[in-house]
């Protein structure tokens, strides 16, 4: 084989690595309940189409051909480790009519069936959204750990001890019934929400790892979504999601310091991803089951529209906070519902709704909720316990362009006081 | 597959029930024994006498030490357990969700290691 073509083998394996790496993984699974197993069957199969599409050429159907080659291996693997007989028959069974004879069938998505079991409530919430990650897009665990900011080691136990309670509780490959959707799709959006604010929270331009994270949220947002088009809380996480990405470019001036949404500048902003956004959330809205994330959607859709009207609805935002706060009861919520009220009543209505939050050990050790208590303390003229709000807003800030922010704040307030 | 049902109750609730609120009790397990019998799930299951009938032993060395009372000392207590056979996890989890205890205790639910 020429150069050229051996080039052109290792582009094709990696080009059906990157797009079918999940449905591989969810199809061979599915089968035999065993994540771990079908990962490394897979990665064997992807070593041998290397090795051998250089010499014979790409196959024909790439897909069938590693699922055929993995599915030798997972064999062997589940022969060597006997493993119960009925394993192997579901495996020679299902895969035979398949793949062998390579007819036009094309292989079932089971990527969705993989993501509610990566999300299914016996397996830690803390492992949930990493898992898909790995399993789905294929990441592999010191990627996922750095992300995540947990040691590998410690990040690569926690996936192996998943995948093993997988395998082990039986955990069933199938989309729950409707009855038991509720949760269970919301245990997914949960974890897919969790994989794109982990790389959403910290977009420090020097690691990529994280923004790819984003990005990869916003593609398994869009996967859902176009298996379950008609559920309005996946239009409404893309949506919100859409929105988030599409002010990446806005969120760090020129020296790379923090510039806080309502300062952003709008022309920074990513038209085509906020009228995406928009549209997902119309669509969401004309289903007429409100939830969670179409709320959130709703509430990025309001600070979206200063685009156009130059100015941001405070009322709007309230409104929404107010509903979101009944759904969710979430103390961030109720947080970001008094930051609102302080916009369209004042600075000490906001912190007296503020002050019932207090005793919260939740916010305890919450940088936005120190950085709105200061600034709400401020506006109402308490001048000392403002600095010290912003003390603590500073102390428990990882981001050092975020850090730099604060203490510019603080130390306009020292100006302003006369007694820095 | 095989899973066991394990239930744990405070076991303070049975004995603080009148009569009449220990008989409900009892027609409440009867009705799910039945219905997993029916569903053919049902492999086995037995209640047990309280916690403080239990002898827990362990031998270390030569010697055998039999202490008075169950493994762990907690407020909830192993009262029964049952053996489901089901396809999967979530079919065991529903199980486990409909036993009478999981209102007032935790069920807790593990697959059986098959050899």
């Amino acid at each position: 084989m020429t150069l050229e073509g051996a080039i052109r083998a290792r582009a094709t394996a990696e080009s059906v690595a990157r797009h079918s790496y999940g449905k591989l993984v969810a199809f061979l699974a599915a089968r035999s309940r065993d994540v771990a197993a079908a990962e490394d069957a897979l990665s064997e199969a992807f070593a041998a189409a290397l090795e051998k599409w250089p010499q014979e050429g790409v196959p024909d159907k790439p897909e069938a051909w590693l699922l055929v080659v993995a599915r030798r291996r997972l064999i062997d693997a589940h022969r060597r480790r006997q493993h119960g007989q009925h394993v192997l028959d579901q495996l020679g069974l299902l895969f035979d009519p398949m793949a062998e004879d390579a007819g036009p069938r094309p292989i079932p998505d089971e990527r969705l069936a993989l993501m509610f079991v990566c999300a299914h409530p016996a397996i830690d919430r803390s492992v949930r959204a990493p898992l898909m990650l790995q399993t789905i897009l294929g990441f592999d665990a010191a990627t996922i750990a750095q992300a995540f900011l947990v040691p590998a080691a410690t990040m690569s136990q926690r996936l192996v001890r998943a995948k093993n309670k997988i395998r082990q509780a039986g955990i069933a490959f199938r989309i729950p019934q409707r009855s038991e959707w509720v949760g269970r799709l919301g245990d997914v959006l949960d974890a897919l929400y969790a994989n794109f604010t982990e790389g959403w929270c910290y977009p420090t331009i020097d690691d990529p790892s994280r923004q790819n994270l984003a990005e990869e949220g916003i593609w398994l947002a869009r996967l859902i979504a176009s298996l379950l088009p008609d559920e309005p809380e996946v239009l409404g996480l893309l949506a919100l999601m859409l929105h988030a990405a599409a002010r990446r470019n806005a969120r760090r001036d020129a020296l790379g310091d923090y510039v806080p949404l309502e300062l952003q500048d709008c022309r920074l902003w990513d038209e085509e991803a906020i009228r995406e956004a928009e549209s997902h959330l119309l669509q969401a809205s004309r289903l007429q089951a409100p939830g969670r994330f179409q709320l959130e959607a709703a509430v990025q859709s309001v600070h979206a529209a200063r685009r156009l009207t130059g100015r941001t609805d405070w009322p709007a935002l309230a409104l929404l906070y107010d509903a979101l706060l009944v759904i969710s009861g979430s103390p961030v919520v109720a947080m970001n519902r008094a930051v609102a009220k302080a916009r369209v009543a004042g600075a000490k209505v906001g912190l007296a709704e503020l002050d019932e939050l207090k005793h919260d050990s939740r916010l305890q050790h919450y940088q936005p909720y120190w950085a709105a208590r200061a600034e709400l303390l401020a506006g109402a003229g308490h001048l000392s316990e403002a600095r010290a709000a912003f003390s603590k807003a500073i102390e428990l800030e990882e981001d050092l362009a975020v850090r730099r922010f604060l203490l510019g704040r603080a130390a306009r307030l020292c100006d302003a006081d006369g007694s820095a | 597959m095989r899973y066991m049902l394990m239930i744990y109750d405070d076991e303070a609730i049975w004995d603080a029930m009148s009569p009449a609120e220990s008989g409900q009790l009892m027609a409440a397990y009867e009705a799910y024994t039945e219905a997993l019998r029916q569903s053919g799930a049902l492999s086995g299951g037995e209640r047990l006498t309280p916690s403080t009938s239990a002898s827990s032993v362990r031998r270390r060395g030569s010697e055998t030490q039999v202490l008075n009372g169950p493994y762990a000392e907690t407020r909830e207590q192993l009262g029964g357990y049952y053996l489901i056979d089901v396809p999967d996890l979530d079919a065991a989890l529903s199980w486990a969700a409909r036993c009478p205890s999981a209102s007032t205790g935790t069920i807790e639910v593990r697959p059986i290691w098959e050899m």
